[in-house]
């Protein structure tokens, strides 16, 4: 079957899709869009974390077919002409990556934590990555570039009022 | 395999009489990993995503109508207050990802022993419905105490899809208690939930993860009943003492007929219900009768 939806703004059609197919698979292999990491294919590690209209979820656990028309926002499309979002940013900074499987589920619920919440408490931050597995790091930096990310975020909400 | 995509509620029960062995798949948290591990190929699937009122949830007259779809995100966010007892248990629910997606009707479709929704569901008391409805029959309701009937079975015809569930709105406070090996992304070794009814002078129990299906501990149910309504302990709110506690949690453990796996022994499962029905008929009782007597 044929899907057409919106990636990272643009519109996309992906064709010869298999009805069983998961939306992560579409992105990586038929959509040029390999930044969504497989590593489990069961919604248990967080590697493959996008936005379905505005919401972060597993695209692994979602039908193609369910995204019809829909809009879909991946860590490629974080970054604008101004560069890096200041996610990306605190990530690099911190030293959050390593082998960087992980990245870029973090990098997206991370984005979305701080939408939500600007200055989150460490509680928070373990709450809304505890579905991010992570198996280099031992989380430290990763909690150390969120901080880092909610701080600048907060300067600059601050100097611009 | 086809994909079916209805637009609207009708569509989707006539895509499904005229595929009955079409799969539903909502959230996808439990049909997309079955589908991704090859465990099964449906000969179609059956999107329920735009279907507005599998989005909606209302209160009307005490009771909320909980749309199949409503995710557990939302039950936490907008129905804490109405739902306690669900909105605790889909707080357990893996992770925030999964929360965003899973929902409701999906636990009730899979009706796994181990769905955290369900001894919610079941202590929220009698009077929960799950809405269902079939191209041909209309809608009926069916009483969440016949809903479950096996191992990943329940009720429902190959024709039927689930619009919403029913659930009275809480009139007393409500508990959910869980074990597990971390705080997030765990299927439950076992689970409890717990509510007072204080209106129809009921309390309302459910275990998880310990039967064949989510069950209700009867006779624990009754016993407790039958000492606050003797005692007078729902005008009072006085204190259950000790025995009544421990009573209380051996009749929870003696309803489970729980199995050893990988998760745990059965004997370790009976143990923590008695735990579990402990700890939260405490934290219910002793903040009901933190309201009786600020209301004195
Ligand atoms: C990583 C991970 C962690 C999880 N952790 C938990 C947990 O802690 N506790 C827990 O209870 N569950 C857990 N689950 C399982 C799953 O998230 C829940 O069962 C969830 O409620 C399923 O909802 P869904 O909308 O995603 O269902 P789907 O996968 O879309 O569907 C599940 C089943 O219900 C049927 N169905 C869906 N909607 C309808 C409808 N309207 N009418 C009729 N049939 C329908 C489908 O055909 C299918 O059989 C977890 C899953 C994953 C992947
Ligand atoms: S690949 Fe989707 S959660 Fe692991
Ligand atoms: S950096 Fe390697 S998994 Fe996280």
């Amino acid at each position: 079957m044929r899907v057409t939806f919106t990636a990272n703004g643009k519109p996309v059609e992906a064709d010869d899709v298999w009805e069983g197919e998961s939306l992560l698979y579409v992105l990586r292999e038929r959509v040029g869009l390999p930044g969504s990491k497989n590593a489990c294919e069961q919604g248990e590690c967080g590697s493959c974390t996008v936005y379905l209209d505005d919401v972060p979820v597993c695209s692994c656990l979602v039908a193609a077919g369910q995204v019809q028309d829909r809009e879909v926002r991946t860590v490629e499309g974080l970054a604008d002409e101004s560069g890096l979002d200041p996610v990306q940013q605190a990530f690099i900074d911190a030293g959050a990556v390593q082998c960087g499987f992980c990245t870029p589920g973090l990098l997206v619920q991370t984005h979305d934590l701080l939408e939500r919440e600007p200055q989150p408490s460490d509680t928070d931050i373990r709450e809304a990555l505890s579905g991010n597995l992570c198996r280099c790091t031992g989380y430290e930096k990763i909690m150390d570039a969120v901080r880092l990310a909610s701080a600048r975020k907060c300067q600059k909400v601050g100097t611009s009022e | 395999m086809e994909f079916l995509r209805p637009a609207t509620w009708d569509e989707a029960l006539a895509a499904k009489a005229e595929f009955p062995t079409a799969l539903p798949i909502s959230g996808g948290t439990d049909v997309m990993v079955e589908m991704n591990f090859d465990v099964h190929r449906p000969s179609a699937i059956l999107d329920l995503n735009r279907i507005t009122e599998l989005r909606q949830w209302e209160i009307t007259d005490g009771v909320v109508r909980l749309g199949a779809s409503v995710p557990y995100a939302r039950i936490i966010n907008e129905l804490s207050e109405p739902l306690p007892g669900l909105a605790l248990a889909a707080h357990t629910v893996g992770s925030p990802q999964i929360r965003n997606r899973g929902g409701v009707g999906g636990n009730l479709g899979g009706a796994s022993p181990a769905g955290d929704a369900h001894p919610a569901l079941l202590a929220a008391g009698r009077d929960v419905f799950v809405e269902v409805a079939s191209a041909a029959r209309g809608t009926r309701l069916i009483a969440i105490d016949d809903f479950y009937v096996g191992v990943k079975r329940n009720s429902m015809e190959k024709d039927e899809l689930i619009l919403r569930v029913h659930i009275p709105v809480a009139d007393g406070p409500q508990q959910f208690s869980k074990i597990g090996t971390r705080n997030a992304m765990v299927i439950a070794v076992c689970a409890f939930g717990f509510a007072l009814h204080p209106k129809n002078g009921t309390v309302g129990t459910g275990i998880g993860s310990a039967a064949p299906t989510p069950r209700r501990a009867v006779a624990a149910e009754e016993f407790l009943q039958g000492v606050l309504a003797e005692r007078g302990l729902w005008e009072s709110g006085d204190l259950l003492g000790a025995e009544v506690i421990q009573q209380f949690g051996e009749l929870v453990k003696a309803a489970a007929s729980p199995i050893d796996d990988v998760r745990g022994t059965a004997d370790y499962r009976r143990h923590s219900l008695a735990v579990m029905a402990r700890r939260t008929l405490t934290w219910t009782w002793n903040d009901y009768s933190k309201q009786i007597r600020s209301a004195a």
